[in-house]
């Protein structure tokens, strides 16, 4: 066996007056870091293949397991950390690309953890939202320029291209058929139904099963096109193109063979085992012309019923890119942070491409208003929003049980989340999953309506672009005009 | 210290409004009347007053009101005015000096219609024209403020009470058939007189109590269509989404409200099919200019005056009647000070707009 360079990254630590020998942490764990020796009646672990997702920690009957940071280490070194020599032996020893996933989780500004909320005092009443209407309703779409009239001089209603209806402004970020389990879109689905909101298929097309729940649904059109169809398109109350995502902008995506079975191959429309492989680019979008195209190639294959979102990742650019996207027909542009969640990505891309969504989503809005044009295009935000108004994957996996152990590129999820290993995904149980997805978001609506309410404000849709209500704290100059807020103390 | 405009200024407010349907000319003296009891309520740093049907000789020409603070603003902005329209007469607007009211400006008027040829090169009605002509002086002549530009109308403030604000514009010598009037509370003291209320744009004039917390989202959508929020008060956004939603998207009165003040949604899924499928577009379309807070406003116009509160009724507001007279204010104390008799008395509901107009054939 060749020597391994590696250090691993966790220690397991198993107390011996309390382990009895149970046998549940091995079975748990699909990492098999857990084995039994029979003669000695005692448990041993192989922490090298330790990804820390707490599985075990969490079945174990006597509380006897421990995950920690492996105090052991190389040489110290302000450069050289550990994680980095790591990286390096992995490559020399593989010679290939780093796999990660999840989103960036480098030690890059969190302007949320800068940015402080308003509150009524004296001059006007806050509201309280035990005794009053606190309206978290919100629609989105586009919005025509004229109101018309019929010959009583009644106001048309039917002149409003469709929109979407949210109870609450948040959503299930897009999460595949493939790279999540049934029981995982089972739960979003069943929770988006009861919340009045939306989830999202992915790429990977929309499970038959599932098709009962369109009225809640979003389904993504994607550069690979699995399982896309004219049923799948008509089967959502809207069609999300999706151009980029915050977690590797830039580049496609990769569902391994081993995740292509079943019901899977059938719903992405590709043979069982065969690598679904999303192209960087939309091979019919090389240009902002060739969106436009699309956008109406939809909107016709929907007879203009369904509202067109277009997903980008922040980058750059970003503010100029939603502004040609709001030209292209679109109703509804999807803004992905550099810290959104994913099932795979490069590790080097996920860690280094990308901006941070706070400052995408206040340069588009901004940029948009400038241009006049802002009405008639929603913006929908996600990538990095931990506890508050948009949603993003992190919400929905969260709640279901991941534990961000970011190594969902495996395929070995020992909570039933991101794998298709009908053992592990029989461990998320629908049911439960449903009610704390619905829990979650009902505690967020509850916080969001208290907030608002200590703001005197009774309508989300008046805290929409109501900056005055935000102030930054510990930022410079260029941040603050950026996110076009002012300092505290202001 | 920050001036208004550099910096956003809670103020809380007595309002009171005066209307006559029969077209009956009242003297500024009854408003100025109304508005002293509810002395506590403002705080010497604004009072101010729209009247309408007071120039009647003039009564087809557009009436600027202009504060200067120098005399190099005044030349600027009166080569502007010249340069855009035929004026009839251009005068100081006579004051009673009193030690009250300290640090006037210049304050003139001017009469005149815009030339033909300026308005067929600009391509615009004679409406939007003198609004941007509005709006151009006050964002980019320093020193100069057009703070009242209706045809038949006038706008008069100042930093002081509104009592002693009345006395300094000598309002007993005005007559009209609807006033409006304004106590400011600001809370801290920029002393500069185009921040005193009523704000107004053409013929629409806003008083306002209150303190609206939708303000920047208002503010930034509005300004998508043309307008520039300098002052940053309240008055300053409500008169625009009037102006924006009742001249330029053609709603009416009652259905700008209910975009301003719309009803919950709980109260529009009550609703019958029609209306629901109405308030909802409503709603939905104009989303931004949903105002929360406290709010009560009267809005003066050619011809009428409405009287608004918020959804919640954050802020009193009370509507008194005696035959043909409707009298709207802040206290009760404020109406009975001028009619103690009433044949009715009520407070409207929040979101419920109270419109009074002149009856049919009464020329404004």
């Amino acid at each position: 066996m060749p020597i391994n360079y590696n250090v691993p990254e966790y220690a397991v630590v198993r107390d011996p007056d309390r382990c009895i020998a149970c046998r549940v942490c091995e079975r748990q764990c699909a990492n098999e870091v857990h084995s039994y020796d029979p003669e000695l009646n005692k448990m041993r672990s192989d922490e090298t293949k330790c990804v820390n997702c707490h599985r075990c920690v969490a079945l174990c009957p006597t509380h006897a397991l421990k995950i920690v940071k492996n105090p052991d280490t190389f040489r110290i070194n302000g450069l050289w950390d550990n994680e980095t020599i790591s990286d390096i032996y992995r490559q020399a020893d593989t010679g290939g690309a780093l796999l990660s996933s999840m989103g960036n989780p480098k030690k890059y500004p969190i302007y949320w953890d800068k940015i402080l909320i308003n509150a009524s005092q004296v001059t006007n009443p806050s509201i309280d939202p035990l005794r009053e209407p606190m309206e978290t309703l919100t629609f989105l779409g586009k919005h025509p320029h004229t109101i018309e009239r019929g010959e009583n001089g009644e106001i048309k209603t039917d002149n409003l291209p469709p929109q979407l209806k949210l109870n609450v402004p948040i959503m299930f970020s897009a999460m595949s058929y493939g790279a999540i389990s049934y029981n995982a879109h089972e739960s979003l689905a069943r929770a988006a139904r009861e919340l009045g909101t939306y989830y999202n298929t992915g790429e990977g097309g929309l499970h038959e099963d599932f098709y009962k729940y369109g009225p809640n649904t979003i389904v993504q059109v994607a550069s690979g096109r699995f399982g896309v169809h004219k049923d799948y398109l008509n089967a959502g109350a809207a069609i999300e193109i999706k151009i980029g995502q915050g977690a590797k902008p830039g580049i496609g995506g990769h569902l391994t063979g081993a995740k292509i079975v079943g019901d899977i191959s059938r719903t992405r429309m590709i043979p069982e085992g065969t690598e679904a492989i999303s192209p960087a680019p939309h091979h019919d979008i090389y240009s902002i012309e060739d969106l436009r195209q699309l956008v109406y190639s939809l909107k016709e294959a929907t007879d203009y019923k369904k509202p067109v979102i277009v997903k980008i990742a922040a980058v750059h650019n970003v503010a100029a890119i939603a502004s040609g996207i709001a030209r292209s027909g679109a109703d509804i542009i999807a803004i992905d942070g550099f810290r959104g969640g994913t099932g795979a990505a490069p590790k080097r891309i996920r860690d280094n491409v990308g901006i941070p969504i706070e400052l995408a989503l206040a340069a588009v809005d901004e940029r948009l208003r400038q241009e006049k044009i802002r009405n008639s295009v929603s913006i929908v935000a996600g990538g990095g929003i931990r506890n508050s108004a948009d949603v993003l994957k992190a919400i929905a996996l969260i709640a279901l049980g991941c534990h961000l152990c970011r190594t969902c590129q495996t395929g070995r999820c020992n909570w039933g989340i991101a794998t298709q290993r009908p053992d592990l995904v029989k461990r998320l149980n629908p049911d439960v999953g449903c009610v704390r997805l619905v829990n979650l978001v009902s505690a967020w609506q509850h916080e969001i309506m208290e907030m608002m309410g200590g703001m005197g404000i009774n309508s989300i849709e008046s805290l929409r672009g109501n900056r005055l209500m935000l102030r930054g704290v510990g930022l410079n100059e260029k941040e603050l005009e950026i996110l076009g807020i002012k300092h505290a103390g202001e | 210290m920050q001036k208004e405009g550099d910096v956003r200024i809670p103020s809380g407010c007595a309002i009171s409004g005066i209307f006559s349907r029969s077209g009956k000319r009242i003297s500024g003296e009854s408003i100025v009347r109304s508005i002293a009891p509810m002395h506590d309520r403002s705080n010497g740093l604004g009072g101010g007053f729209a009247a309408y049907g007071i120039y009647p000789k003039q009564r087809g020409l557009y009436a600027f009101h202009v504060f200067y603070d120098s005399v190099r603003a005044k030349a600027e902005c009166e080569k502007i005015i010249t340069s855009n329209f035929d004026l009839s007469a251009a005068e100081k607007i006579p004051t009673r000096r009193i030690p009250e009211i300290t640090d006037e400006p210049a304050i003139w008027r001017y009469f005149g219609l815009p030339f033909k040829k300026a308005l067929e090169d600009a391509a615009l009605d004679e409406r939007e024209f003198v609004a941007r002509f509005v709006m151009k002086v006050n964002t980019q002549v320093r020193g100069a403020y057009v703070f009242s530009s209706g045809k038949n109308m006038g706008v008069f403030k100042a930093v002081g009470f509104p009592e002693d604000v009345g006395r300094f514009y000598r309002l007993d010598e005005y007559e009209g058939y609807c006033w409006t009037a304004h106590g400011r509370y600001p809370t801290n003291t920029p002393g500069w007189w185009g921040g005193a209320h009523p704000f107004a744009l053409l013929d629409y004039s806003v008083v306002h109590n209150g303190e609206i917390s939708s303000y920047d989202a208002n503010r930034r959508f509005i300004e998508m269509f043309g307008y520039k929020c300098t002052l940053l008060t309240d008055t300053e956004v409500i008169t625009y989404i009037i102006d924006f939603l009742n001249r330029k998207k053609h709603l009416s009165l009652e259905e700008a409200a209910e975009v301003i003040a719309a009803p919950f949604w709980s109260e529009i899924d009550r609703m019958g099919e029609k209306d629901m499928a109405k308030y909802t577009y409503l709603r939905n379309m104009f989303s931004s200019l949903l105002i929360t807070g406290p709010f009560s406003i009267l809005l003066g116009y050619t011809g009428g005056m409405m009287a608004l509160n918020d959804r919640l009724k954050l802020r009193s507001m009370v509507v008194g009647e005696r035959g043909g007279m409707v009298y709207v204010a802040s206290e009760e104390c404020a109406i009975r000070e001028v009619e103690p008799s009433l044949d009715r008395l009520w407070s409207p509901k929040g979101g419920e707009p109270v419109i009074i107009t002149l009856n049919k054939g009464v020329e404004a």
